[in-house]
């Protein structure tokens, strides 16, 4: 499991390194939403909610690219038989998937929050909030990644993939919008961070759990034919 | 072996509806608050409630499916799903009734089981456009039995974060049962079984008709009429023993 | 006691929605031994194939390949077997040695294997660029050091030399030919170089089991041609 987890993960930093498509491409999309963001509610600063709001959204609708993109070369260049030939268990490609997701998800927000600081945020970015947002952050990039190797996983093979992701990972993730926006917004708030909503990241860590388990539960019988 | 047993059924669940809006208009007290148009709750929280139930009996029947491939489980959690799609609506249209009556607007964000409900009304309604966007018989089976467990666990969990998100202002007489008075409860119980019994009803009724169909299809084959070609479907098809 | 069977077959069957893409299809074949098979497109030769690798599951009848059931023990099967279909399975913007050494990590082959083989199908010289700055050939020969990079007693083999010139039909021939040692079923539209190394043969048409058995006098060119018809 551990071997076919760090084989199928240096496959996809390789290939990523080797014709970066998938980073650069969320990143590029999330900027230009900040920016849409700023004349679409006609605001030069946010903070708390809406703050919070504008961040989580950015940072989805980033995420629903990188989703839409993540088995295409498997699918396309026949990694997925290749993959089911090898006597390894299958549940490596969920858990190499989820993690590389992540991974994407993470460099993704090291230059997305700094980028909604400078243009966005009204509060000024500390350590503190970083270090907040971080944390949040890092609980919902893994729902988004458990969910989102779910669904890709079930686009792939569909007529309709580019439709499939969003319509039906956008409403399976609304637990993550609501549980990242409430958590995130005391610590945008102007009026001087607040405390860590202790109960969000508890909901958070829920989600996580719970789908993680589903999908270790399903995802075998996505790959089989 | 289904045709009669339906009959039963049907006549049973139309005659506790029947009951059960009986009790509801006339047994029931009148709210102090609401008036009249509360009497809407008798209609719209049975039919919430049972859609979705449906939805987690699609689940367990997905579950069964993927457990044992038999292909007939695979249609009576599309049936189930089904039936739930159009039992939510009528939720979702009669609550935004309610809510124009009670808060003068047609859709209040701030009632969270209201809008926990459109989330997973949302999710569900791309079952079948997922269904339809796989050739591949088999294949599609199994992975709308996938979407079906997971929007099933989606379910409940999706109820918590939507309940927990909004500061609770309103008195919720709506769910929690111990703010019922005795009559209101009766009714309320009386017209929740007799949706669940309607919906029973309609799952078998649909999952009749499809197999009346398939036998019907296997039965012209053997005649030797030319088969029609059968067009691209999101439906499972009956399995004809 | 003698080893079993490689391959028994015993009313296979295998379909796609309504279509049946294998009927009931019976063979056995003994280890060592070459399986040439032949049809028409849409045959069924290729679902055999993916049958036997363990990708598809099979509907109806019996499968064993190594003496394991087919798909209860299908998780024994892989890694035994070594698949060479119409895709080279290879990842095209990635080099033919990265694409074999994520393949040697999946199957737990030392990384000299790797270099071994890039030598051994004449990729060493362009072993770093990316696939798909290869020839078709190329990709071809990529695919075979592919297939045989964890040893498999077992190949199953999709036109193996279709897009080959002589000279690398020579190097593949060496991995994956009759002199190669291994059981092989291959599918081939030539009946004179499919039936003069074949064991066994067997002629599928619309999924059905047409011709089974050693060459012979009524196992011939015409019965083959036959299929075609």
């Amino acid at each position: 499991m551990g071997r076919a987890v760090s084989a199928l993960l240096r496959k996809e930093l390789r290939l990523e390194l080797r014709t970066p498509q998938v980073i650069p491409a969320m990143a590029l999309f999330g900027v230009t939403t900040l920016v849409i963001f700023h004349f679409s509610l006609q605001r030069d600063t946010v903070e708390g909610d809406l703050a919070a709001g504008v961040l989580v959204v950015t940072l989805l609708f980033a995420a629903m690219l990188g989703i839409n993109r993540l088995f295409v070369a498997d699918h396309e260049e026949g990694g997925f038989d290749g993959f089911l030939l090898a006597p390894v268990d299958r549940t490596a490609m969920l858990v190499a998937k989820a993690l590389a997701l992540t991974g994407f998800l993470v460099v993704v927000e090291l230059l997305l929050v700094p980028a909604f600081g400078f243009l966005l945020l009204g509060p000024a970015m500390t350590f503190e909030l970083l270090w907040k947002v971080a944390a949040i952050l890092l609980l919902a990039d893994a729902g988004v990644a458990i969910v989102g190797t779910l669904v890709g996983a079930l686009a792939i093979q569909t007529r309709a993939r580019d439709l499939i992701v969003p319509l039906i990972g956008l409403p399976l993730l609304v637990p993550v919008v609501i549980g990242a926006a409430k958590a995130l917004a005391p610590a945008l708030d102007a009026a001087g961070a607040g405390a860590l909503p202790g109960r969000w990241l508890a909901i958070l860590g829920l989600y996580d759990l719970v789908f993680g388990l589903v999908a270790y539960a399903v995802f075998d019988f996505l790959l089989e034919d | 072996m289904y045709g009669s047993r339906l009959q039963t059924l049907a006549i049973a669940s139309v005659v506790t509806l029947a009951g059960g809006f009986a009790l509801a208009a006339f047994y029931a007290p009148m709210d102090a608050d609401q008036g009249f148009m509360q009497k809407i709750f008798y209609l719209h929280v049975p039919l919430a409630i049972v859609a979705l139930g449906g939805f987690v009996f699609g689940a367990y029947q997905a579950v069964q499916h993927l457990r044992t491939g038999d292909p007939s489980r695979d249609l009576k959690s599309y049936v189930a799903i089904h039936m739930s799609l159009i039992l939510g609506i009528g939720a979702l249209v009669t609550g935004s009734i309610w809510a124009r009556a009670s808060w003068g607007k047609w859709w209040v964000w701030d009632e969270p089981t209201l809008v926990a409900f459109l989330i997973i009304f949302l999710l569900y309604c791309t079952y079948q456009p997922l269904r339809f966007s796989i050739e591949d018989r088999d294949r599609q089976a199994r992975y709308a039995s996938v979407f079906a467990v997971t929007a099933g666990v989606f379910t409940p969990l999706n109820f918590l974060a939507v309940r927990l998100a909004d500061p609770l202002i309103h008195p919720r007489t709506l769910d929690s049962q111990d703010n019922l008075p005795g009559e209101m409860r009766l009714a309320f119980l009386v017209c929740l079984l007799g949706m669940a019994l309607l919906y029973v009803t309609l799952w078998k009724f649909e999952l009749t008709h499809k197999h009346a169909r398939a036998q019907l299809r296997s039965l012209k084959r053997k005649l030797g009429a030319a088969d029609a070609a059968r067009g691209r479907s999101a439906a499972p098809e009956a399995t004809v023993s | 006691m003698a080893a079993p069977p490689t391959i028994e077959l015993e009313g296979l069957t295998r379909r796609y929605g309504d279509r049946e893409a294998l009927s009931d299809v019976t063979l056995t074949l003994e280890p060592g031994a070459t399986l040439v098979v032949f049809g028409p497109n849409g045959a069924g030769k290729t679902t055999l194939l993916r049958v036997l690798a363990t990708l598809l599951r099979p509907h109806g009848g019996t499968a064993r390949v190594l003496g394991h059931a087919l798909p209860a023990e299908a998780w024994r099967v892989r890694g035994k077997v070594g698949f060479l279909g119409h895709a080279p399975l290879l990842y095209r913007d990635l080099s033919a040695r990265e694409n074999l050494a994520y393949y040697a990590r999946l199957h737990d082959v030392p990384a000299a294997r790797v270099e071994e083989l890039l030598e051994r199908v004449g990729l060493a010289d362009r072993a770093s660029d990316p696939v798909h700055t290869y020839s078709r050939g190329m990709v071809q020969r990529a695919a075979v050091a592919r297939a045989v990079l964890h040893d498999p007693p077992v190949l199953l083999l999709d036109e193996p030399t279709a897009n080959l010139d002589p000279a690398a039909t020579h190097l593949v021939d060496e991995l994956v030919g009759k002199g190669s040692g291994r059981t092989r079923v291959v599918t081939s539209h030539d009946p004179v170089g499919g039936l003069a190394e074949a064991d066994v043969v067997l002629g599928l048409r619309g999924g059905r089991a047409e011709i089974v058995g050693p060459p012979s006098r009524e196992v011939g060119r015409d019965a083959i041609g036959a299929l075609y018809r």
